[in-house]
């Protein structure tokens, strides 16, 4: 019997667990203690960097020069002419005054700005087809786009779908009072707005030799007053599916009140260096209703820094809870030099 | 919400299990079929033999018996998808996905494509599928192992045994087997190779109980000479509709001229047992396979839902009350929103027929959409990551080298998936007694005869070199009987779910291998260990007390007939000492056998001793050793000597001599066997022939004195008592020891061998068995030298005292007797508080005439039919009068080792123990005191009555006193108690311990008295319950769960399970699920800017696969690795458990907390992003772009907070995911055109990686989402550590530092303890409020899981 178990000791057993440190839970493990040290370090640390960060950001934020005009109150008559749907072919130009008491340096971007206008609702966000606006040969009636989709009599839409039926088309220009009674156009470049992968990447138009064959056999959507292919008749390399107006409507935007990017400023002769100070009046073909919704419109002139626009939020928050975090940090130091004379608690 | 699922698995269960069996086998029909059958019979089956003359009306009526095949698997592979899919489908959370795919399928109220809904109810199906399956599937082959065993079945072709398999075994069918095999089927008995038509059988597959049973032939049957021809058997047998009543058997046999004889259980061979000390038996299958006893008492698999599961349910149930709230105010808003636009605007679509849909309407559809949009609050995948976390965990726990038991080979097994969190949560363990708490080793540890005490000094200290050899890990018969109990039994198991069959399968197998082979098989050890039941050289080399030995040796010097007759002094003292070790040796019902040969049975023939002439060799060769000293030395001389020097040298060469003296005299002994003829008279060698006796008498008795282990390799000890009761064994080798050497037992006679006076045959003229209501059992014998018939009566002693009458012949003898016993009682009262087992010994010499008057009205009672046991008993207490008290033994049950430590480090850890026995009251309650399961202090109250009423009466008055008590210890520090009020300790520390019989219990189990019952229990530190059924434990077991709403542990055999429990105190919790709540309330915070259209911010895929991959792992990761303290000092401190086991009272708080800090955190991680990019040109998916990623990032730096260790697989798992998003949104941005509308995330993430106000705003928002639950932590771990970060600051500390603060908080806890038990709670209270006030956050984990 003795014999036996000698044998047993000779033999390893098998099924004995390894010895490793994973199956036995001795992986060496840092135990993030909470000590006094550690976190009021780490307090500090946090707190310090937030509040710099704090500061940076309000100071860049008000760096930003920008100019709001809100027009739909300017051009009442307009607004109430297109409460009226069935005004949608009358033309209504406005203008809306604006001076500038000190110039806008560097790169100027013009921005019209939607309020209340619910882009994000879940149904319109859906209503579009990628694929026709890749410029791909696709029946549109099995995409999201219904009811834009085709009309009755089946001709398609092109582009279909709510959004692109709903397209921003005020027409605006900026005019610039070098004295009291000569306004020069202040020139706007119409391209370069969009994302680069947008224009070059996810809209193609329709491949044909020329534009309007392209897009022969579709209808344009019910709310346009042109087709798809006279969107720029200027320059053709802007036009149908990948005028970049359209693009940048297409990128449906993330709340009801929301800005779009419409027109850059084109750094020459006076307006090299922006925006000069002075007198200022947007020219308006005024087409979008916003009244219907109870909505605004916004024309908006502004500057952009590293970290986005004149929004002071980030650069606030960023010092208050830097403050927070320092005065935790204090007050914990203060907690904890009390108990310290106690010296006890870790061993009550 | 989960019990009516739970029911209704349970019925759907055992509904497809019932059908499940069915179809394999053309006579195993469907157990409604079956009960059907039994119906039309009067609720009786008929079992005819499949032979000859009755094979037709075999064939009608046996067609409807299921068949020995068993089935235990849910599925089969044809029904596996749809089975397993509609048990998942019984998860409420399954369910909920189901109706979310289907609800997605509606065209009104989609949110998302179609498909992409039903992905993560696949991939979870899928999983848990593939979970079940596998598990199955090693089911199946565990019952396929089982089914394939093979058996021996007549079969009528070939007119004799022929293997088989179990599965082909039928009911009818003859079957036969050898020693040590498994009983395959329930059978009766036919024929047994024993003469007297006895057969044993060991049924501790059964009922865990190791010792043998005896089963008798069916009368009529046990008469024949030769083994039953089955060809002519041409009897019916009618018994019982199968049922899962273990101590109950009736039927009848009806042989063919319409003789009718009763079966009874003693004729019953039940599936699972395993044939002893005989060499073959035939019996007739009865009830097979599913039908058996053993599988019906096996009520299967119970769904062990853990806690963590139960407490999700209702958390989900809280989750789905809130998102029905969140879903109605989208709908809610939605409809204000439409509604307040006079006229539609134009970013709201129109029907296909230019209509707007009423608001009221839009509302409504919205509230579906919003079901399906913020599903994800609702976590599947939570339940896929437990699954897999405990998967990680059993894995560990299952590789942990503590649980690795080296002798056996064997570590541990965890059979139930679903239980392993709640390891840390046990409250109430429920203990087996024998096996478990004890080695279940009866030593010899004490007597008194005549009032004179033995202390036996010399064994203690054998003792003690035996715990030492234990821990050298030498002595291999000893871990032999630890691997015995450390077999898995039919209990429930902490870690089980599989059935009985499994654990005889591994003994079975090797049991094939009878005694021959039993050298080799040193493989599987178990049934090795089975020969050596209770016969380990701890229990059978008792070293005998030096006074008695040399007064026992005395009478063996002197006459025995003149010792008898006179009544002198002296020798009246020596006649006790014979007369007691002859009850020792007789009054027992042990089974004589010897291990090289067990299927024969020690046998001897009253007169012929064939001298043998190997044996004589031996003795020369004995003698020329031994002649130096022996010859010399008078015995006495010889004995005192054995531990001097010169004897050790001695002893040494003895034993080498031994070594190689042992194998010739096998040999005789085997060759003997094979000649059946010289069997019956075969002796074994230490019998010596007249003549030769004084020599050898002088070398046993040298052997007989020497210490240690070398006895058992003497061929004296070749003999082995098998018992129905260990202790019984003990008392035999006990006697053994003092020479008084049990040689043969057949039902007429017993031969003792009596040292110097040679063998003695008595006559054996009645047993009356032991019961528990007299508590005592006698043997009735003619003494062959008086030759006067002689009771020998052991019993409890408080029975046994009280029969001791007062002789009244002799004056001087009478004052004699009084003395005995008083002195004997207080022997008995000094055993008792030693935890020793007493019993005391009587013996009744009668006149002929007294015997014959007695067995007239004996046999009137044997033979009456009515009221037979009364008559019976009455007739017993008749006999066993006027007793002379010869003395009292005192028998410990050595407890395993480290069993009072544990079960105190238990109570510290405020669990609740119940130790549930089948053994006597006495025993238990002996047993409890030795393992401090019971304090001496303690208050123990005894429930027992004879009726329900009674019972009632008694809890009452018991919880009465316990009040009184309280009270009273109350009232006596009024003062203290009022001096620290709002302290969450009552007074628990006056301690009252419960015990309860079974019958008893039976009773307070009864519906009415349930819950007084607990109420009783719940105030006693400790239950008690003995002579308990299994069936009654596991009642016991589920009352206390289901009406307490506790965990509980029930601890079967295994010495390692205690320790077990502790370490999963390093149990862990899922956490940081919570942070997908966030996530999903980012999406309800965006209703509020969309118009509450259920606009998503988020790509779809990336809002599904957040859940299932880039948050998934780390709380999976977290789930299994995280350990807060660890397990050396949880192990020094069992109080840490505490907490662990609260978790429960804090958890409807903490999962409010943690859902208000999920609140929070979406908050912040949907607002900080929504005021930096407020009014600017962001689009919709951009501006979700940073909203995940802060997402992401507060939901892995939560896990960080919350976790206690870091390992490098955290880090890499945290950093894996992290880095895991970005590229898989880098890859996605710039792999998809057009996929996905509308969320095409083209270039989004590439564009965001250039942008620092994204990083701005990740970092920002991660920051402030945290920061409470970070201050939080650090306050807590720093003003207000709770004990486990106490505990977890000590495992930073060096080890000697560690040593000293662990000394310093246990002398802090038993100080408190002290004084609280002194009744001032002050001190530990404020330790305890401080605790709990912790426990709480403690448990943030838990919850979070939710």
């Amino acid at each position: 019997m003795t014999s036996k178990s000698r044998e047993d000791a000779q033999h390893p057993p098998s099924r004995c667990p390894d010895n490793s440190a994973f199956k036995q839970q001795k992986l060496s493990a840092w135990q993030p203690e909470l000590t006094p040290a550690s976190v009021l370090s780490g307090f500090i640390l946090i707190g310090v960097f937030c509040l710099t960060m704090g500061v940076c950001l309000i100071l860049s934020a008000r760096s930003v020069k920008e100019v709001q005009i809100n027009y739909s109150d300017k051009c009442l008559n307009c607004s109430k002419l297109r409460e009226n749907s069935s005004n949608w072919n009358t033309e209504c130009l406005c203008s809306a005054d604006f001076k500038l008491e000190e110039k806008i340096q560097g790169d100027v971007f013009m921005y019209y700005s939607l309020q209340n206008f619910y882009q994000n609702h879940r149904r319109y966000v859906m209503s579009r087809s990628n694929a026709q606006l890749l410029g791909r040969n696709t029946d549109i009636r099995n995409s999201n786009c219904a009811p834009f989709s085709t009309y009755r009599n089946g001709t398609p839409m092109a582009p279909c779908g709510a959004i692109a039926n709903s397209m921003f088309n005020d027409t605006i220009s900026l005019f610039y009072y070098t004295n009291l009674s000569t306004a020069i156009q202040v020139p706007l470049l119409k391209t370069g707005n969009s994302w680069w992968t947008d224009k070059y990447v996810k809209f193609h138009n329709p491949t044909s030799h020329n534009l309007t064959s392209a897009f022969a056999g579709t209808a344009r959507p019910p709310y346009w007053q042109k087709p798809a292919y006279l969107l720029d008749e200027e320059n053709e390399r802007n036009n149908g599916y990948i005028n970049d107006d359209f693009i940048i409507w297409m990128r449906v935007s993330a709340f009801h009140t929301f800005r779009n990017l419409h027109r850059r400023l084109s750094r020459t002769e006076q307006f090299a260096d922006g925006l000069p100070a002075g007198n200022y009046t947007f020219h308006i073909f005024y087409n979008f209703p916003v009244s219907r919704f109870k909505g605004k419109k916004y024309l908006i002139l502004s500057t952009v820094v590293w970290c986005g626009g004149s929004s002071l939020f980030l650069g606030i928050a960023y010092t208050v809870s830097g403050a927070v975090v320092m005065l935790a940090g204090f007050i914990i130091t203060a907690i904890h030099l009390k108990l310290k004379k106690r010296k006890t608690y870790f061993q009550r | 919400m989960a019990d009516p699922i739970r029911w209704a698995r349970y019925h759907w269960q055992h509904l497809v299990s019932a059908e499940g069996r069915d179809g394999t086998n053309s006579s195993s029909n469907s157990s409604d079929k079956c009960y059907q059958s039994t119906k039309t019979t009067g609720k009786h089956r008929i079992v005819i033999p499949c032979l000859g003359h009755f094979k037709e009306e075999y064939e009608k009526v046996s067609k409807l018996y299921m068949n020995n095949r068993i089935r235990t698997t849910k599925y089969t592979l044809l029904n596996f998808i749809p089975r397993n899919l509609f048990e998942q489908f019984h998860r409420a959370a399954n369910l909920y996905f189901l109706f979310l795919v289907v609800l997605n399928w509606v065209p009104l109220v989609e949110a998302f494509q179609k498909e992409i809904t039903m992905l993560p109810l696949v991939v979870v199906l899928t999983i848990i599928a593939v979970k079940d399956g596998l598990e199955d599937y090693s089911k199946y082959k565990l019952d396929k192992q089982i089914n394939n065993l093979l058996t021996k079945v007549y079969s009528r072709k070939e007119k004799k045994y022929i293997d088989q398999c179990w599965k082909d075994v039928n009911v009818g069918d003859f079957i036969r087997l050898s020693c040590n095999e498994i009983i395959p089927a329930d059978m009766v008995l036919l024929y047994s190779t024993d003469p007297d038509g006895i057969c044993h059988i060991e049924t501790a597959g059964l009922d865990g109980e190791t010792n043998l049973k005896q089963r008798q032939v069916v009368r009529g049957f046990a008469e024949q000479v030769s083994e039953i021809d089955p060809e002519k058997f041409s009897s019916r047998i009618e018994c019982e509709s199968p049922n899962n009543d273990l101590s109950r058997f009736r039927g009848y046999v009806e042989h063919s001229n319409k003789e009718r004889v009763g079966l009874s259980k003693e004729n019953l061979l039940m599936r699972g047992c395993t044939i002893r000390n005989t060499e073959a038996v035939v019996g007739i299958v009865v009830y097979a396979g599913h039908e058996t006893k053993a599988m019906l008492n096996n009520s299967g698999p119970r769904y062990k839902r853990s806690k963590l599961e139960r407490r999700l349910n209702t958390d989900i149930l809280w989750c789905v009350l809130l998102l029905i709230l969140m879903c109605l105010i989208g709908a809610l808003g939605h409809g204000l929103w439409l509604s307040s636009y006079s006229e539609m605007p134009f970013f709201n679509i129109p029907e296909p027929d230019g209509k707007s849909t009423p608001p009221a309407l839009a509302g409504f559809y919205m509230f579906w959409t919003m079901i399906i949009l913020l599903q994800v609050l609702i976590p599947i995948s939570l339940y896929v990551s437990i699954e897999i976390v405990k998967l990680g965990q059993i894995y560990l726990i299952q590789n942990d080298i503590d649980f690795y038991h080296e002798k056996m080979d064997s570590t541990i097994q965890c059979r139930a998936l679903n239980i392993a969190e709640d390891l840390g949560q046990i409250q109430y363990i429920f203990s087996d007694k024998t096996g478990t708490l004890t080695e279940n080793k009866m030593v010899f540890r004490r007597c008194s005869i005549a009032g004179h005490e033995y202390c036996h000094e010399e064994n203690t200290k054998r003792l003690e070199s035996y715990q030492e050899a234990d821990l050298e890990g030498e002595d291999l018969a000893d871990a032999l009987c630890s691997s015995l109990s450390l077999m898995p039994k039919q209990k429930e198991h902490s870690c089980r779910t599989a059935n009985e069959p499994l654990n005889s399968k591994s003994s079975n197998q090797a049991a094939a291998g009878c005694s021959a082979s039993e050298g080799e098989d040193g493989a599987s050890d178990i049934p090795r260990s089975r020969h050596v039941a209770f016969s380990s050289p701890i229990e059978t080399d008792v070293v005998p007390d030096t006074q008695l030995l040399e007064k026992f040796n005395q009478i063996s010097f002197n006459s025995f007939e003149q010792s008898e007759e006179t009544d002198r002094e002296q020798s009246l003292e020596t006649m006790y000492i014979t007369d007691f070790f002859l009850a020792l040796a007789i009054c027992n019902t042990v089974v004589v056998s010897s291990p090289n040969q067990p299927r024969q049975k020690m046998r001897l023939a009253p007169l012929g001793r064939i001298p043998i002439k190997s044996l004589e060799e031996i003795k020369q060769m004995f003698q020329r050793l031994s002649v130096r000293r022996l010859s010399t030395s008078p015995l006495p001389s010889a004995k005192e000597s054995s531990f001097s020097e010169s004897s050790n040298t001695f002893v040494g060469k003895l034993s080498i001599f031994r070594v190689k003296l042992a194998s010739p005299a096998a040999e005789v002994v085997t060759q003997m066997a094979n000649v059946p003829q010289t069997a019956d008279r075969q002796q074994s060698p230490k019998v010596p022939p007249p003549g030769e006796q004084d020599a050898v008498d002088v070398a046993a008795g040298s052997k007989t004195c020497d210490p240690g282990p070398y006895l058992e390799q003497c061929p004296i000890t070749i003999l082995h008592y098998e018992a129905e009761s260990p202790d019984e064994a003990a008392l035999v080798y006990a006697a053994r020891a003092y020479k008084c050497t049990l040689q043969t037992r057949t039902p007429d006679q017993v031969t003792v061998d009596l040292g110097a006076l040679g063998s003695l045959t008595f006559q054996l003229l009645h047993i009356l068995p032991f019961d528990s209501v007299r508590k005592r059992m006698s043997v009735v014998v003619r003494h062959p030298l008086s030759n006067k018939v002689v009771i020998y009566t052991k019993g409890a002693d408080s029975v046994i005292m009280d029969l001791c009458s007062v002789p009244t012949d002799v004056h001087s003898s009478k004052m004699k007797q009084k003395k005995i016993k008083a002195r004997t009682q207080k022997h008995l009262d000094d055993y008792a508080r030693r935890g020793l087992r007493t019993l005391c010994i009587a013996k009744r010499v009668m006149s002929d005439e007294e015997y014959a008057e007695w067995l007239n009205s004996h046999f009137l009672a044997e033979t009456s039919i009515d009221n037979r046991e009364e008559l019976l008993l009455e007739s017993a207490t008749r006999l066993e009068t006027k007793l002379t008290l010869l003395g009292a033994t005192g028998i410990e049950d050595r407890l395993q080792e480290g069993v009072p430590d544990t079960i105190e480090a238990l109570r510290k850890a405020g669990i609740k123990i119940w130790m549930l026995t089948g053994d006597k009251k006495e025993t238990a309650v002996n047993i409890a005191y030795a393992c401090r399961l019971l304090e001496p202090d303690d208050k123990v109250f005894t429930l027992k009555s004879q009726n329900k009423d009674a019972c009632a009466l008694l809890m009452n008055s018991i919880l009465e006193a316990i009040q009184k008590s309280i009270d009273a210890k109350n009232s006596h520090c009024p003062k203290l108690a009022s001096a620290s009020p709002g302290t969450s300790t009552p007074p628990t520390e006056f301690s009252a311990g419960l015990v309860i019989d079974g019958k008893t219990l039976e009773y307070a189990l009864h519906e009415n008295l349930q819950n007084n019952f607990l109420e009783l229990t719940e105030k006693c530190r400790a239950v008690v319950c003995c002579r308990a059924t299994p069936l009654q434990k596991s009642e016991v077991v589920r009352l206390v769960r289901n009406n307490l709403k506790v965990m509980t542990l029930a601890v079967g055999d295994g010495a390692n399970d205690v320790s077990m429990i502790q370490m999963a105190d390093t149990g862990v919790g899922v956490s940081g699920q919570e942070g997908m709540q966030a996530y999903v309330n980012l999406l309800f915070w965006y209703q509020f800017f969309c118009g509450f259209s259920g606009t998503s911010m988020t790509d779809y895929w990336i809002l599904i696969f957040f859940n299932l991959l880039f948050t998934s792992v780390p709380p999976i990761i977290y789930g299994i690795l995280d350990k807060d303290v660890s397990a050396e000092v949880l192990m020094q401190l069992p109080q840490l458990y505490v907490t662990g086991q609260n978790s429960m009272a804090y958890s409807p708080l903490t999962f409010w907390i943690t859902l208000l800090d999920a609140f929070y955190q979406s908050m912040v991680c949907f607002f900080v992003p929504y005021f930096a990019y407020c009014g600017s040109d962001i689009d919709i998916f951009s501006f979700g772009n940073p909203l995940n990623i802060a997402a992401l990032f507060i939901i892995l730096l939560h896990l960080l907070i919350e976790s206690k260790t870091l390992t490098w697989i955290h880090v890499t798992v945290v950093v894996g995911s992290i880095l895991f998003y970005f590229v898989f949104a880098l890859t996605f941005g710039a792999a998809c055109k057009t996929c996905n509308p509308p969320s095409n995330p083209y270039w989004i993430m590439q564009k965001h990686m250039t942008d620092p106000v994204f990083f701005l705003v990740c970092v920002l928002a991660t920051c402030i989402a945290l920061m409470p639950r970070y201050l939080f932590r650090v306050l807590q771990g720093t003003l207000f550590p709770s004990p486990i970060l106490r505990a977890k600051h000590l495992d930073r500390l060096t080890p000697e530092e560690q040593r000293e603060a662990i000394k310093q908080w246990k002398d802090v806890c038993v100080v408190a303890h002290r004084v609280d038990f002194q009744g001032t709670s002050l001190c530990s209270s404020s330790v305890e409020d401080a605790a709990s006030e912790k426990r709480q956050h403690q448990h943030v984990r838990h919850v979070a899981s939710a």
